[in-house]
């Protein structure tokens, strides 16, 4: 009995900690409507800061609270730099390119992070004053959760009055309803949004502060974080403070129980408290709904058109290019091109969905990972060959895109985005839990190709040929009866279902195709490099995939491939140069974001008015196609 | 007062106001008539700066406001009342009215909660209660009454006769007399033209984004020819 009631104590410390993060988050989005997928960067940059400034500052309780307040400050500042240099010129810019902005600043954190503090575990010290236990029920129990128990409700406290009882606060609801009204009763909304992303950062500061003498400081903890925490204002409903605190609880007594009985993927109980609340309700438990994405007036898709014979001749002169290819290039150089054709199938799977259903995914590479996982898996548990190989690959992706996608097209905008990456991290965790299975983080090695396959040459044709067919189905599905479906559904769900289209039917067989071909590249990538690790299904893998996509420009079909090219290519080259790969990548999205909200092709089509490839004409004419 | 010059107005390629000029005068309440969708509303926005015009000038006093943030123009001395009212609907009354607080301006009669209670007595009964959680009439007062607290030289409104029962109507144009009385000037959007007539010094239709008459309101009344032809009356 008193072990439990510790182990629930132990779970409210923890929700204290898990809601600063997410109240802030929740805050940030209320006013901005911005996801910053960031968020989790800046509670790392407070625990690193804390940790630096307990260092230099004397030592004794009024040197380490000055040091925790001091770092969620110092985040606090950082976040005005980063409202101030880069959201700003962003809030006009579609939702998706957003969130890619601050994926961008992610990487860019981390990197820093990793030349600054170096890559190991840093452990501070104890909060002085706070060092010792109380007895519990006879049962010891540290003096400092206790602390972190109080922490929580009095933080919520804290909001509430700032929030109701402030001017300030009055503004800030207001501008979350209507800010341009707000604007118009002259109010300078531009300040008011920079300061409640500041309070939003200094909550997030805050929270990575505090955990100093409860874990250790470490690179991995802004992704870690970012995970829980959507799982958290997904689940408590976004924006709503009272809601992240009541999910934060209900979270992490969760993870403090399930513990107990699954250990080794207590997130798979996360997940299945997730998905009854989502059945239920879809906004979260103290969420509203959101209303239809407001489109900008006068703008609107340029239709996908369908090609002509042309554009078939060129197809195949590129795929007769791609068979003559390795007969002219070093070996090495044999299984960079295998790498660039499954980065083009791994984005074209992410682009289908994206383009033709109008759903944007931050967690793609859930598929992949499970594609390159049911490969091995069946390779090192049935000693299957490569064929069937690729089949428990295409299986495995089949089943998670059927679970995962059955909730995340129930939802849209940012909810969907948050959800997609959140399963992502789940299939992450148990790929690296699940020691027993999938060997951790070690992964599963040995997973070579069979022996008809075995040379680079061979397994590059048959890369080639399985990218090749795979790429022209997804193109044939675009234009089948039901791409059509879908590009109605994306266009206008309220019409859809008028003329009795099952919108959220079509998008989940959408979402499912798209995790299907993402399970091929992964399949074929297993192979191709002999082992497969969790990393396979990790956040910056998403971050490539949809790089690549939006590289090549959201609005075409094969942008992604020209995208996927261009990216693996530079990544290549980049990499034998420095090892900043990451932060030059980061740097890259965030510029990007700002100077071509298009993307290259569509930049380079809208630009020079010629109308592209699937393009339609200025005048609206097909441009030399033939019609369906 | 206010005034504007040869103002044109896109929305993406849509060409909706064609060099609209119009001026109103300190303590005037002037009309802005037209059918649906003839530009009363673009007209406002602009003014306001929630659109940017594309070419002309907006004046105010001696001030150009063309291209300013709508806050600025607020603060200004420019209060605006949205067609749609825009309540916060999770917001009380009172926290409404907050929204609207600015501090008083040199020349311009200066509003109190208790004012704007007196002007309308019904939301004085209503403090506390929520935006989302009152009536279209309600809503419609509270929306004047949080702009008064802006303290404006010049009020636009928009409509604000639009879906009231006779009744409201009537109290609407008792509570626009009073502003005037108490000095403030008034653009005022509308196309119910006994109401505007009995409110409104002189008038202005607009049709297609071009003025089409200009002049005193009780010309205009004399005029029935002009009245069907841009007003259908
Ligand atoms: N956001 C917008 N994008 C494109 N066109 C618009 C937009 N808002 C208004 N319009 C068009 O501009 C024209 C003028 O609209 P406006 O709202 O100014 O008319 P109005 O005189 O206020 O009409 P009403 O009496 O119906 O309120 C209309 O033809 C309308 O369709
Ligand atoms: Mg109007």
């Amino acid at each position: 009995m008193e072990f439990y009631l510790v182990q629930a104590l132990n779970g409210l410390a923890s929700a204290s900690s898990l809601f600063l993060v997410a109240s802030g988050l929740s805050i940030i989005f209320g006013v901005t409507r911005i996801v910053n997928f960031a968020h989790g960067s800046f509670y790392m940059l407070g625990a690193y800061i804390a940790y630096t400034l307990v260092q230099v500052l004397p030592p004794g309780a009024a040197g380490y609270w000055a040091a925790v307040l001091g770092a969620a400050l110092a985040v606090g500042l950082i976040g005005a730099a980063v409202e101030l240099l880069l959201l700003r010129r962003i809030y006009r810019a579609p939702e998706l390119f957003q969130l890619l902005a601050t994926f961008g600043l992610v990487l860019v954190v981390a990197d820093l992070v990793l030349m600054i503090w170096g890559p190991e575990d840093l452990l501070g010290p104890r909060a002085p004053g706070l060092r010792g236990s109380v007895m519990i029920l006879g049962e010891p129990f540290p003096t400092y959760e206790l602390f972190m128990i109080a922490l929580g409700p009095l933080v919520l406290g804290g909001l509430w009055v700032l929030f109701h009882r402030t001017r300030w606060g009055t503004l800030v609801r207001a501008a979350t309803e209507d800010r341009e009204m707000v604007g118009a009763l002259g109010v300078n909304e531009a300040w008011l949004f920079t300061s409640v992303f500041v309070l939003g950062s200094f909550l997030a500061g805050l929270g990575g502060a505090v955990q100093l003498p409860r874990e250790a400081v470490n690179h991995t903890m802004d992704l870690h974080i970012i995970a829980e925490v959507f799982v958290v204002v997904v689940v408590g409903g976004m924006g709503s403070i009272l809601g992240a605190f009541l999910a934060a609880v209900l979270i992490s007594e969760l993870n403090a129980f399930g513990i107990l009985i699954f250990p080794e993927i207590t997130l798979v109980l996360v997940f299945l408290i997730m998905a009854a609340v989502l059945i239920f309700r879809p906004w979260g438990l103290l969420g509203r709904p959101e209303g239809p994405p407001r489109a900008p007036a006068g703008e609107h898709e340029p239709p996908l058109r369908l090609l002509g014979r042309g554009f078939l001749y060129f197809c195949l002169a590129v795929l007769a290019a791609a068979a003559v290819l390795p007969h002219l290039l070093p070996t090495y150089y044999i299984r960079i091109a295998c790498e660039v054709l499954i980065s083009a199938l791994f984005a074209a799977s992410l682009g289908f969905m994206m383009t033709v259903g109008g759903m944007a995914s931050f967690g793609h590479a859930a598929y992949f990972g499970l594609g390159a996982y049911g490969a091995a898996l069946a390779v090192t548990y049935a000693q299957v060959g490569t064929g069937l190989g690729l089949a428990a690959a295409l299986g495995l992706g089949l089943a998670g895109a059927v679970l995962f996608g059955y909730f995340c097209v129930r939802l849209s905008g940012v909810y969907s985005a948050m959800l997609t990456l959140a399963f992502a991290q789940i299939v992450y965790a148990v790929l690296f839990q699940w020691y027993g299975i999938t060997g951790g983080d070690n992964g599963l090695l040995g997973i070579w190709p069979s022996d008809w396959v075995s040379s680079p040459l061979a397994y590059y044709y048959l890369t080639l040929a399985v990218v090749a067919v795979s790429l022209f189905l997804l193109r044939r599905l675009a234009f089948a009866p039901f791409g059509y479906s879908l590009r109605a559904g994306r266009d206008s769900a309220l019409r859809s279902e008028a003329i009795g289209i099952h919108v959220r039917r079509v998008r989940w067989v959408g979402f499912v195709i798209a995790g299907f071909f993402a399970a091929a590249a992964g399949g074929l990538f297993a192979f191709l490099k002999g082992s497969v690790f969790p990393d396979y299904s990790s956040i910056p893998v998403s971050v490539d995939s949809l790089v690549m996509v939006l590289l090549g420009g959201v609005q075409t079909l094969s942008g992604p491939i020209v995208g996927a090219g261009v990216y693996k290519v530079l990544e290549v080259f980049v990499n034998r140069y420095t090892e900043h790969w990451q932060l030059i990548l980061g740097c890259v999205l965030v510029g990007l974001v700002i100077l071509f909200p298009q993307g290259i092709l569509g930049y380079l089509v809208g630009r020079f008015g010629r109308s592209g490839e699937e393009w339609r004409g200025v005048d609206g004419a097909p441009a030399g196609g033939r019609a369906a | 007062m206010l005034a504007l010059q040869d103002v044109h107005t896109h929305y993406g390629l849509a060409h909706i106001l064609s060099g609209v000029s119009m001026e109103v005068h300190r303590g005037e309440v002037v009309a802005l008539l037209g059918r649906n969708g003839a530009g009363k509303t673009t007209t406002l926005k602009t003014v306001m700066g929630l659109v940017t015009p594309t070419s002309g000038a907006v004046r105010l006093g001696d001030e150009e406001i063309t291209g300013r943030p709508p806050y600025r123009i607020a603060r200004a001395g420019v209060g605006y009342v949205p067609e749609d009212r825009r309540i916060f609907t999770e917001l009380t009354v009172r926290e409404n009215l907050e929204v609207g607080r600015q501090p008083p301006r040199e020349g311009c009669p200066v509003w109190t909660e208790d004012q704007v209670f007196e002007l309308f007595p019904a939301l004085a009964e209503m403090r506390d209660r929520l935006g989302g959680q009152m009536s279209g009439g309600e809503q419609q007062m509270l929306t004047i009454a949080r702009t008064l607290m802006g303290n404006p030289a010049v009020i636009l409104l928009d409509e604000p006769s639009e879906g009231l029962a006779p009744v409201i109507v009537e109290q609407m144009a008792r509570a626009i007399s009073e502003l005037k009385r108490e000095g403030l000037t008034v653009l005022l959007s509308e196309q119910n033209l006994p109401f505007c007539s009995a409110v409104s010094d002189r008038a202005y239709i607009i049709e297609k984004g071009v003025i089409r008459y200009e002049g005193p309101m009780h010309e205009l009344l004399a005029r029935p020819r002009v009245l069907e032809q841009y007003l259908s009356v």
